[in-house]
C-alpha cells in the first residue's frame, strides 16, 4: 500500500493506460471491418463490371454469327435467301419527301381527354421546362408531339457542324454531363441542383442518353426540347448508344414500343435519322475537347470535321464497297482459309471460346467498367446483300466441284459489283469511307488505359484502348488543355486520369443497383478549370449506413453472379470432375476457385468471394454436386422448368430476343411463321440441334398457340426451351412431336 | 476471409496463401501491373484476415515500400512478407469476448452503453485516433438516435453477424 496521491497516481495511471490500450483494440477491431467492407465493395464492382463485359462479348459473338451467316450461308431456296435479305436490311433512308411522310404526325390526332403535355412550334423555354415537370409527375408526351419534336430535332441537328464549337464568353459557365441511360431521376436531379438551362447556363450532354434505363424517351424529348429552346447554349454529341442496333439489344427500342403501341415503328424510325445526326464532339473555347468515347493514335480532327457524319448510320463492323468483283472473290477466299484466324465461336468444331488475345488479357487491362455495348449488326444495301449471298453460293459451288474433282469452272466473270458511283447513279455513295467510319468509332468506343500506347480492342472490332502518350499527342497536336470523355462508369461518378489530361465524367448515378455509384457533371468557367459535382439521385441511399448500401449492392451482384454460375453448371460440373479424379465427390475451394474462372472467364477474385458463394465448410473441401444442386434451386424457385433447359434458356436469353427483335423488323412484337421457321433453321444449325423442315413447320404451327398466324416474343423463347427438350432426351433427329414431352409442353401455353 | 485451416503440409499452404494473397491483391491492381496504391495495403493486409494496428500497419509498410518511396507498392515485394505474416498467422482478429472487455472498460459504471460523446472522445482522443470520416461512419451505424448512445453488447453482435 503506497501513500495517498502516488496510488491514486498510480491507479489513474493504470486506468489512463487501460482505456488508451481500450480505445486502440476496439480502434483496431474496427478498421479491420471497414477494410472488408471495402474489399467486398470493390469485389462487387468487379463482379458487374465483369458480367457486363461478358454480355458484351455475347452481343459480338451474335454478331459475328450473323456477320458469318451472310458470308458463308447458302441459302437453299430463294424463299431463305430473301429472308436474308430482309434481315440484314436496311431500309434506305427516305429522303426529302418521304421522310416527311414518315414524321408525318399532323395527321395524328391527339385525344380530348389527353392530359399530358402539350407542344407548339416554335418551342418556347416554358414548354420545355413544362416538359420535365409533367416528366417528373410521370406523364407522358404524345405521340404526335413527339414525332414532330423529333421531326424539328432533326431540322436543327443538320445544320449543325460535327465538331460543336462553344465559348464560355456567352455562357460564363458550362455544365458537362455523362450518360445517363435512360435514368429520368439524374437529369431531373442536375437540372433541380445546378439549375435549368438557360443563356446563361449552358449544357453538354456528352451521349448515351438512351437504352437501359427506363425512361430513355422522356430523357431525349427533354435534350431535344432544351436544345431547340436554347440552341446556341444547349449541346450534344452522340455516344455509342445513339444507335438503332445497339438499342435492339439494350431496352431502348423495347421501350419505345411499350409506350408507344401505335406509332412506335414511326418514331423509331425518325430517331435513326436523328441520332446519325447528332454532332460528334463539342469544342470548349478551342481547349477543352468534348467527347463521348475518347481518341485513338490515329484521330484526325480536321478529318472528323468534314466528313458526313449522317452516312454513318451504325459504328457496326464495316466492310469495304468492294471496288471489283475479282478482288472481292479473291478476298472471300483468303477469308475461308486464313489459318491465323480463330475459328468462329458458334462451329460445333470449336464449342469452347477462342483463345483470342482479346479474352482475360483485355478484361484484366482493363477493370475500368463499360457502361456500353459494342457495335453490331450488318445492316446493308439490298443489293449488295444479294450480291454477297450470290458469292457465297457460287463459291460454294466451286468448292464442291474441286472437291469431287471436277474443273472449276468460272466462266465469265460475274459483272463486278457496280464501284459506288456507278452503283447508285449520281446520288452520292451512302456509305462512309473505311477511313471515315474508323474514325467515328475510335472517338464514339475508345477507352483510356494507363500503359503507353494505343490498343486495337478486337472486342468491339472498333475502338481501341489509348494511352498517356497518345492523349499528350493529340492535345499538342492541336493545341487543346484537355479531354472531357464519358463512356465507362466510375464508382464516383468521375475519374481523372493521364496526369488530369482525361476527365471520365458519368451521370447515370446507381448504374448498376442502388447504391453502387454516384453520378457526377463537371463545370467549366472561363478559366477552364474543372469543378465537379456529385451526387446519388436516390433518397433511399442516403439514409443508409455505408455498410447497408455495400450490403444491397453486393447481394445484387451476387444474385446475378449466381445465376451465371447455374447457367453454367453442366460446364462446371465437367470442370469439377476434372479436378476430383478420385470421384469422392470433393473437391478442394482452391479448385473450386480453379475450376469456376476457367469455365466462365470472368477474372474474377474468387477466392475473396468465396465465402458469399460457399458455405464454409470446415476442412476445406467442397461437396460440389450438392453446391450446383442448391445454385439451381435458388434458380428453379422462379419456374418449375427442368434445370438444364433453364440452364440454357438463360445463356441465351439475350440472344434469343435480341434474334426476335432483328428478324421483327416492322417492331411489331410478332414474327410471321414463316420467318420463325427461316430463323429457326439457322439457329440450330449452330446449336448443332437436328431438325428436319417438316418437323420446324409443325413445331411453327405448335407454337402459335392462339393460331394467329403470328408468334410473339414469349412463344418464341417457349419453343426453344422445347425444341431443347426434345432433343436432350435423346431424340436428336426425330420430331419432336413424337416425345411426349414436347406434347406436354404444347398444352402448357400460359407457361412462360 | 483467408480464415481456412490447411491440412495438406507446408508447401500446399504456401502455394494456397500465395493465391489468396494474389486475388487480393488483384482488386486494387487497377492499372494490371501488379501495383497498387500504397493507401490500399492496409485494406488488402486486413482482407486477408490479419488485424494490424496502425502502428504495425505503418511498419508493414515501410518493409514492402520502395527505397525511395513511390507511393505505389510491387506486388513482388509485397507477396513474400504477406506470406510470411500468414504463415505465422500474425496480427491474428481480436476475440469477441476481449472486444467487449474493451467497451466495458470504457465504461467502468457497467452501465451497458456508452454515450455519443464518450464514444467521440474516446475514439478521436485515445489509441490511434479515428479521422472524422472514421468517427461519422461508426456513429452511423452504432448510435441508437432515441438514447443517442451505443449498446455496445448488441453492437459488436450486430457487427460480428454482418461479416459471416
Amino acid at each position: 500500500m503506497g501513500s495517498g496521491t502516488s496510488t491514486q497516481h498510480h491507479f489513474a495511471f493504470q486506468n489512463a493506460e487501460k482505456a488508451f490500450k481500450a480505445a486502440a483494440l476496439i480502434q483496431r477491431w474496427y478498421r479491420r471491418y471497414m477494410a472488408r467492407l471495402e474489399m467486398r465493395r470493390h469485389c462487387t464492382w468487379r463482379i458487374f463490371q465483369s458480367i457486363e463485359y461478358a454480355g458484351q462479348q455475347d452481343q459480338v459473338k451474335l454478331h459475328d454469327f450473323f456477320s458469318y451467316l451472310v458470308d458463308h450461308f447458302t441459302p437453299n431456296s430463294n424463299h431463305e435467301r430473301d429472308f436474308l435479305d430482309r434481315m440484314f436490311t436496311e431500309d434506305r433512308f427516305p429522303q426529302g419527301s418521304e421522310m416527311e411522310k414518315f414524321g408525318d404526325y399532323e395527321s395524328i390526332e391527339v385525344p380530348d381527354n389527353y392530359t399530358g403535355p402539350r407542344l407548339s412550334f416554335p418551342l418556347l423555354p416554358d414548354h420545355a421546362t413544362a416538359l420535365v415537370e409533367a416528366f417528373r409527375l410521370k406523364q407522358q408526351l404524345h405521340a404526335r408531339y413527339v414525332l414532330n419534336l423529333l421531326h424539328e430535332t432533326r431540322k436543327h441537328l443538320i445544320q449543325l457542324p460535327n465538331i460543336n464549337r462553344v465559348s464560355t464568353c456567352y455562357s460564363e459557365e458550362i455544365t458537362v454531363c455523362g450518360d445517363l441511360h435512360g435514368q429520368l431521376d439524374d437529369l431531373i436531379f442536375i437540372f433541380h441542383k445546378n439549375g435549368l438551362p438557360s443563356p446563361e447556363r449552358a449544357y453538354v450532354f456528352n451521349g448515351d442518353f438512351v437504352d437501359r434505363g427506363k425512361d430513355s424517351v422522356e430523357i431525349l424529348m427533354v435534350l431535344f426540347a432544351f436544345m431547340l429552346v436554347y440552341p446556341k447554349e444547349f449541346h450534344l454529341n452522340r455516344g455509342n448508344h445513339e444507335d438503332h442496333l445497339v438499342n435492339l439489344r439494350y431496352g431502348f427500342t423495347k421501350e419505345v414500343m411499350h409506350k408507344y403501341k401505335t406509332h412506335g415503328k414511326k418514331i423509331l424510325k425518325i430517331l435513326k435519322d436523328v441520332f446519325c445526326w447528332l454532332p460528334l464532339a463539342t469544342l470548349v473555347d478551342e481547349k477543352v475537347l468534348i467527347l463521348h468515347g475518347g481518341v485513338s493514335d490515329m484521330t484526325d480532327l480536321e478529318l472528323l470535321a468534314k466528313l458526313d457524319r449522317h452516312k454513318i448510320v451504325s459504328t457496326m463492323r464495316h466492310k469495304t464497297r468492294k471496288e471489283n468483283g475479282k478482288q472481292v472473290k479473291k478476298e472471300e477466299a483468303n477469308q475461308k482459309s486464313s489459318a491465323g484466324r480463330p475459328t468462329p465461336w458458334f462451329l460445333p468444331q470449336s464449342r469452347s471460346l477462342p483463345a483470342s488475345p482479346l479474352r482475360l488479357g483485355s478484361l484484366q487491362a482493363h477493370r475500368a467498367g463499360r457502361s456500353s455495348s459494342i457495335p453490331c449488326g450488318a445492316a446493308r444495301d439490298a443489293k449488295e446483300l444479294a450480291r454477297q449471298v450470290r458469292r457465297s453460293v457460287d463459291l460454294e459451288l466451286d468448292r464442291c466441284r474441286q472437291q469431287a474433282g471436277l474443273p472449276v469452272s468460272r466462266g465469265e466473270e460475274e459483272a463486278s459489283p457496280c464501284t459506288p458511283e456507278a452503283d447508285s447513279g449520281a446520288e452520292e455513295p451512302l456509305e462512309p469511307t473505311q477511313e471515315e467510319w474508323r474514325q467515328v468509332v475510335d472517338i464514339l468506343w475508345s477507352d483510356p488505359m494507363a500503359q503507353e500506347g494505343c490498343k486495337a480492342n478486337t472486342v468491339r472490332g472498333g475502338g481501341c484502348y489509348f494511352g498517356p502518350n497518345v492523349t499528350e499527342r493529340l492535345l499538342q497536336k492541336y493545341n487543346l488543355q484537355f479531354l472531357i470523355r464519358s463512356h465507362e462508369c466510375k464508382p464516383e461518378g468521375y475519374e481523372f486520369c493521364h496526369s488530369r489530361k482525361v476527365l471520365t465524367i458519368f451521370s447515370a448515378s446507381n448504374y448498376y443497383e442502388v447504391g453502387s455509384n454516384r453520378g457526377a457533371y463537371v463545370k467549366l468557367g472561363p478559366a477552364l478549370t474543372p469543378y465537379i459535382v456529385q451526387y446519388q439521385a436516390n433518397k433511399v441511399t442516403h439514409m443508409l449506413t455505408m455498410r447497408q448500401r455495400i450490403s444491397r449492392v453486393e447481394e445484387s451482384a451476387l444474385r446475378a453472379l449466381r445465376e451465371k454460375l447455374f447457367a453454367h453448371s453442366s460446364d462446371l460440373l465437367g470442370e469439377f470432375k476434372k479436378h476430383d479424379a478420385d470421384k469422392t465427390g470433393l473437391i478442394t475451394l482452391s479448385d473450386w476457385a480453379e475450376a469456376v474462372e476457367s469455365v466462365l472467364h470472368l477474372g474474377l477474385p474468387w477466392r475473396m468471394l468465396r465465402p458469399q458463394l460457399v458455405n464454409s465448410s470446415t476442412d476445406n473441401t467442397l461437396e460440389y454436386k450438392s453446391w450446383l444442386e442448391d445454385l439451381a434451386k435458388e434458380q428453379l424457385n422462379r419456374e418449375n422448368i427442368q434445370s438444364s433447359l433453364l440452364e440454357t434458356l438463360y445463356r441465351n436469353r439475350s440472344n434469343l430476343e435480341t434474334i426476335f427483335r432483328i428478324i421483327d423488323s416492322d417492331h411489331s412484337g410478332f414474327i410471321s411463321l414463316d420467318e420463325f421457321r427461316h430463323t429457326w433453321k439457322l439457329f440450330s444449325s449452330h446449336m448443332n440441334i437436328n431438325i428436319t423442315d417438316d418437323c420446324i413447320c409443325d413445331l411453327a404451327r405448335s407454337i402459335d398457340f392462339n393460331k394467329d398466324g403470328h408468334i410473339d416474343i414469349n412463344e418464341f423463347l417457349e419453343a426453344f426451351r422445347l425444341v431443347e427438350q426434345s432433343c436432350s432426351e435423346g431424340n436428336a433427329s426425330d420430331c419432336p412431336q413424337t416425345t411426349n414431352t414436347n406434347d406436354n409442353g404444347c398444352s402448357k401455353p400460359g407457361t412462360h | 476471409m483467408a480464415d481456412d485451416k490447411e491440412r495438406e503440409g507446408p508447401d500446399i499452404t504456401v502455394a494456397e496463401f500465395h493465391k489468396k494473397i494474389k486475388d487480393a491483391f488483384e482488386v486494387f491492381d487497377h492499372e494490371a501491373n501488379n501495383t497498387v496504391d500504397v493507401r490500399e495495403i492496409g485494406t488488402i493486409i486486413r482482407s486477408l484476415g490479419c488485424c494490424p494496428s496502425e502502428g504495425e500497419l505503418h511498419d508493414l509498410i515501410a518493409e514492402v515500400e520502395e527505397e525511395e518511396p513511390t507511393g505505389y507498392i510491387r506486388f513482388e515485394k509485397f507477396l513474400p512478407v504477406m506470406t510470411e505474416i500468414l504463415l505465422e498467422r500474425r496480427y491474428r482478429p481480436i476475440p469477441e469476448d476481449i472486444l467487449l472487455r474493451a467497451f466495458e472498460v470504457l465504461d467502468p459504471s457497467k452501465r451497458g452503453f456508452l454515450l455519443k460523446e464518450e464514444l467521440i472522445k474516446y475514439m478521436t482522443e485515445e489509441g490511434e485516433p479515428f479521422s472524422q470520416e472514421e468517427m461519422e461512419e461508426m456513429l452511423s451505424a452504432a448510435i441508437d438516435p432515441e438514447s443517442n448512445s451505443v449498446h455496445y453488447k448488441d453492437y459488436i453482435a450486430m457487427m460480428v453477424i454482418d461479416e459471416s
